[in-house]
């Protein structure tokens, strides 16, 4: 599996792709900073950025990487190597070379801006671990719609709805959910809504940093427990690994089965 | 009236006896003097008694004539909870320097470690007070000051913990310089009007940092409210003034930075509001100036419930607020103008300083959250970006009035 | 070698191979051959473990292939359609492949005979049709397997490099290698194998020598042979 991790994260890295991704951030932390010079600011539009853009990449690279190289992939699969490998090596590849174009496109800005004497560091660390496992997310959602559909043009379809679905419509279903039941105790209901969908799992975990003010004013004791203590912290960063695992579970599985 | 010989030598006498004519009264454990109670009793008008280092087991101290007492390093005054400690019923009396611990609890009458009453020109200072239920409580005394004290509580439970300095009645006092934590209220004023509070540090306290009610012409300066139950709560009065205060990091369901019920006329001029759920919390306030203060990253800047009129906001930074302004009805009369928002996104185009769109600091968000709070978790999604946008185009649930024009696009410095 | 027993396959709806039993136990080369739709391609990749059958059991050396990716050692497989990852160098993609499957030094000399050296520093990307094919044929011929896997090879191929090719296939007969291959150019068949395999419907129609298949069919010419087969069964 290493092996084709290693082939597909340099095929990757030598792609233009990988470039104007890294190069888009390395702009947005410049911008971002030198220009503005207000670092609680530009922690805020980051954060947009990448519970937004990052997923959307993520999905889009890895449904164009995994019909992109399906020739390649069957070269593979005639050679004496598990499916399982090559499918998970290709995987992390992707995933691998899209988290390092993020966190070095957002880092050396961030670096030079003088980040290590900085108070933002941890907030900044946790905007990083949350776009690296949102990426691991959607590249494995993306590879599972792919892998479910041989029509190029319908899995690009489904991944795009996909993360369409996670990061506006479930909102919007979920707001009007939490409206519709306003009477009833809500704080469970609320919190398990958001531990279902990555995209909002990610910003609240962001959240307890920004805007802990703000979340310590409700009164329900789950909520208090959840925001005030290391509580929140550990579940979001748990719940995230399982959404890291479980698409991957599936990756697994529907390889075994697939007639290439 | 003419002052006739009588009144020099009687004042010329005074005077004697204050530079030390009579020696100061000495109070230990091996003086002739051995305890405060009986230091007073010997002691005559306008005395000096000096309590040496060490442990007086005492309370009830009735303290009826004008004298001073000086504790030298701090000495102990234990009162074995039993009652209050030291009362003190006479004009012009100092107390200085003491260590009082071990204030009787009660639930039918307030004990105190000082307690003053009915008395004027009394000065407080220098103490240390620990294990209390009420600190200093001022009784219908005038014209007092009180200053560099410190008031160290253990208080666990609202209904049974008193404020660390309590006014009650008293016109005309200075509260400088004290550092009070753990009690029920940091200070509590009642009925008490032209009092002076300042540079004084109120924190960890079960209630409010600081408490007003019916209390006029009061003004607090410089102080610091830190992780209160609730920063200051001021209710009922009129004309206060409050200049440069810090409250921090005042977190919790109802808590709030500064809680303003019933008030008129106050000036709020400033003060820096940091990291606290609520910055400040409005109901039923009219003609209030809030002027050069920093609101930075609260939940809510500012929260306006029930109907207050013509107040104006002006030249103020909203920084990182999770929501700058928050009205509970669609109706607004009051005016925001040249503020600094940090969300503002409009542009600049004549490069005056001045963004070419209004703001509007009222967000469709945050109708939603006070309708429904447990939707704050859905706080800073796209999709709420969006229904912002568009109430921010064509508003519906919020005051369309409500905006400020001259929005500033750098933060103010003053 | 190769022992398929009752093979089932169907995509969907559509039933590609109903029931094949094959037993290639000799070496030689073996011709896989059936009109367009026949299952030739299904069948290889059955064995190369890349297609999943439905039912039935096939074996590669004695041993069950299920849920087994070791047995691909044995296996040299050339690809019907060669699409590179066009990023890559050919030598790295020849480096990559043994880097995966083990040391190898035959590359070398292969290189030598399909003259592939100048195109060695260039992106896949880059190459024609028929330089990847050569490509193909180095990566395939490079190790040393009993059993190789041809899914028409000749594509592409210039006349030389066809002589090239059908001289490497005996060479690697007299070695006492299995050779499967699959091709449309019949006379290209003729040449080179020693017996067919005839796909019909999913299940095998034929197997036996270019010969039996002459007389089976009474037809002196191999391509008639054939066409007089599909004939039949479309009559």
């Amino acid at each position: 599996m290493l092996k084709i991790l290693k082939y597909s994260f340099f095929d990757l890295m030598r792609s233009r792709w990988s470039y104007v991704y890294f190069a888009f951030y390395l702009l947005l932390g410049i911008v971002l900073l030198f220009l503005n010079n207000d670092l609680s600011k530009a922690v805020i539009t980051l954060m947009n950025v990448i519970i937004i853009l990052v997923p959307l990449i993520g999905t889009i690279f890895g449904v164009m990487y995994y019909y992109n190289s399906k020739e390649f992939t069957e070269l593979l699969l005639a050679q004496p190597l598990k499916r399982s490998s090559i499918f998970l090596g290709q995987y992390l590849g992707v995933a691998l070379s899209l988290s390092m174009s993020l966190i070095l496109g957002l880092g050396i800005p961030f670096i030079f801006y003088g980040l290590f004497q900085s108070s933002a560091i941890w907030d900044f660390s946790l905007l990083l671990v949350t776009g690296t496992f949102l990426t691991f997310i959607f590249t494995a959602l993306a590879f599972n719609m792919a892998l479910s559909n041989e029509n190029k043009i319908k899995g690009f379809g489904y991944a795009i709805l996909l993360w369409l679905f996670f990061a506006i419509i479930y909102d919007g279903v979920f707001l009007m959910s939490l409206i519709l039941f306003e009477d009833y105790p809500l704080d469970k209901l609320s919190l398990v809504g958001t531990m279902l969908n990555p995209i909002d799992l990610s910003r609240t975990l962001i959240l307890l940093k920004l805007d802990i003010s703000a979340l310590l004013g409700y009164t329900g004791a789950i909520f208090k427990k959840f925001f005030g203590t290391n509580f929140g912290l550990i579940t979001s960063l748990s719940m995230l690994s399982l959404w890291v695992i479980l698409p991957v579970l599936r990756i697994v599985f529907k390889a075994k089965r697939k007639d290439f | 009236m003419k002052p006739s010989l009588k009144h020099i030598i009687g004042f010329l006498l005074t005077i004697l006896s204050y530079s030390g004519f009579s020696q100061p009264l000495e109070v230990c454990d091996t003086c002739e003097i051995t305890s405060l109670k009986s230091a007073i009793s010997a002691a005559k008008d306008f005395d000096t008694i000096v309590v040496k280092k060490g442990t007086y087991i005492e309370h009830n101290i009735l303290v009826d004539k004008p004298v001073t007492i000086i504790g030298e390093n701090y000495p102990v005054i234990d009162g074995e909870s039993k009652g209050e400690i030291i009362t003190i019923v006479s004009d012009s009396v100092t107390v200085d320097g003491l260590y009082i611990i071990n204030v009787g609890n009660s639930y039918t009458s307030d004990y105190a470690a000082i307690r003053v009453k009915r008395s004027k020109h009394f000065t407080i200072k220098n103490l240390v007070l620990e294990k209390l239920f009420f600190g200093i409580y001022l009784e219908k005394s005038n014209y007092g000051k009180i200053y560099h004290n410190k008031i160290i509580g253990d208080a666990v439970q609202e209904y049974n913990s008193g404020n660390g300095i309590q006014l009650w009645y008293s016109n005309h006092i200075d509260i400088e310089h004290n550092y009070i934590t753990q009690v029920r209220d940091g200070i509590y004023l009642e009925f008490s009007n032209n009092c002076l509070i300042k540079n004084n540090t109120s924190t960890e306290n079960l209630r409010y940092g600081l408490h007003f009610m019916f209390s006029n012409y009061d003004t607090y300066q410089d102080n610091t409210f830190e992780n209160n139950g609730a920063g200051v709560a001021v209710m009922f009065s009129k004309n206060i003034k409050m200049y440069n205060n810090l409250f921090k990091e005042n977190w919790g369901t109802a808590s709030y930075g500064m809680l303003l019920k019933e008030i008129n006329d106050a000036e709020i001029i400033g003060n820096t509001f940091k990291e606290n759920t609520i910055g400040i919390n409005i109901e039923g306030s009219n003609r209030i100036l809030y002027k050069n203060n920093n609101f930075s990253n609260n939940g809510w800047a500012i929260k306006v419930r029930g109907a207050c009129y013509t107040n104006k906001f002006l030249e103020n930074n909203f920084l990182y607020n999770s929501f700058d302004v928050s009205y509970n009805s669609k109706v607004n009369d009051n005016i925001f103008d040249k503020n600094y928002w940090s969300n503002y996104t409009g542009y600049d185009l004549n490069k005056d300083g001045i963004g070419d769109v209004p703001y509007r600091p009222v967000k469709l968000f945050s109708y939603i959250v006070n309708r429904t709070p447990e939707t704050i978790i859905l706080l800073r999604s796209l999709f709420i970006d969006i229904l912002d946008f568009s109430e921010k185009v064509s508003p519906v649930f919020t005051p369309d009035n409500l905006q400020d024009q001259n929005p500033l696009t750098k933060k103010i410095q003053w | 070698m190769v022992n398929i027993t009752n093979l089932h396959k169907k995509f969907n709806k559509n039933k590609v191979l109903s029931g094949v039993n094959l037993e290639i136990d000799n070496s030689g080369i073996f011709a896989v051959l059936g009109p367009n739709g026949s299952g030739k391609t299904t069948l290889i990749k059955s064995i190369l473990g890349m297609v999943i059958p439905n039912k039935g059991k096939i074996s590669v050396l004695g041993k069950d292939i299920k849920h087994s990716s070791a047995y691909r050692h044995q296996i040299d497989y050339l690809p019907q359609i060669a699409n590179f990852p066009s990023n890559l160098k050919v030598k790295e993609l020849i480096k990559m492949i043994k880097d995966l499957r083990g040391k190898t030094k035959m590359d070398l000399e292969l290189i030598k005979r399909f003259k592939l050296e100048p195109f060695l520093d260039k992106k896949l990307g880059t190459l024609s049709g028929g330089t990847k094919q050569k490509v193909n044929i180095v990566l395939t011929f490079m190790f040393d397997s009993p059993l190789i896997i041809l899914d028409e090879p000749t594509t592409g191929l210039d006349p030389i490099s066809l002589i090239q090719l059908k001289e490497l296939i005996q060479s690697e007969k007299s070695k006492g290698k299995t050779i499967l291959i699959t091709s449309h150019i019949m006379s290209f068949v003729e040449e080179v194998s020693d017996e067919i395999v005839f796909l019909l419907e999913g299940q095998i129609y034929f197997k036996g020598s270019t010969s039996a298949l002459k007389i089976k069919t009474n037809e002196q010419d191999f391509e008639r042979a054939i066409a007089s087969i599909l004939k039949e069964n479309h009559a």
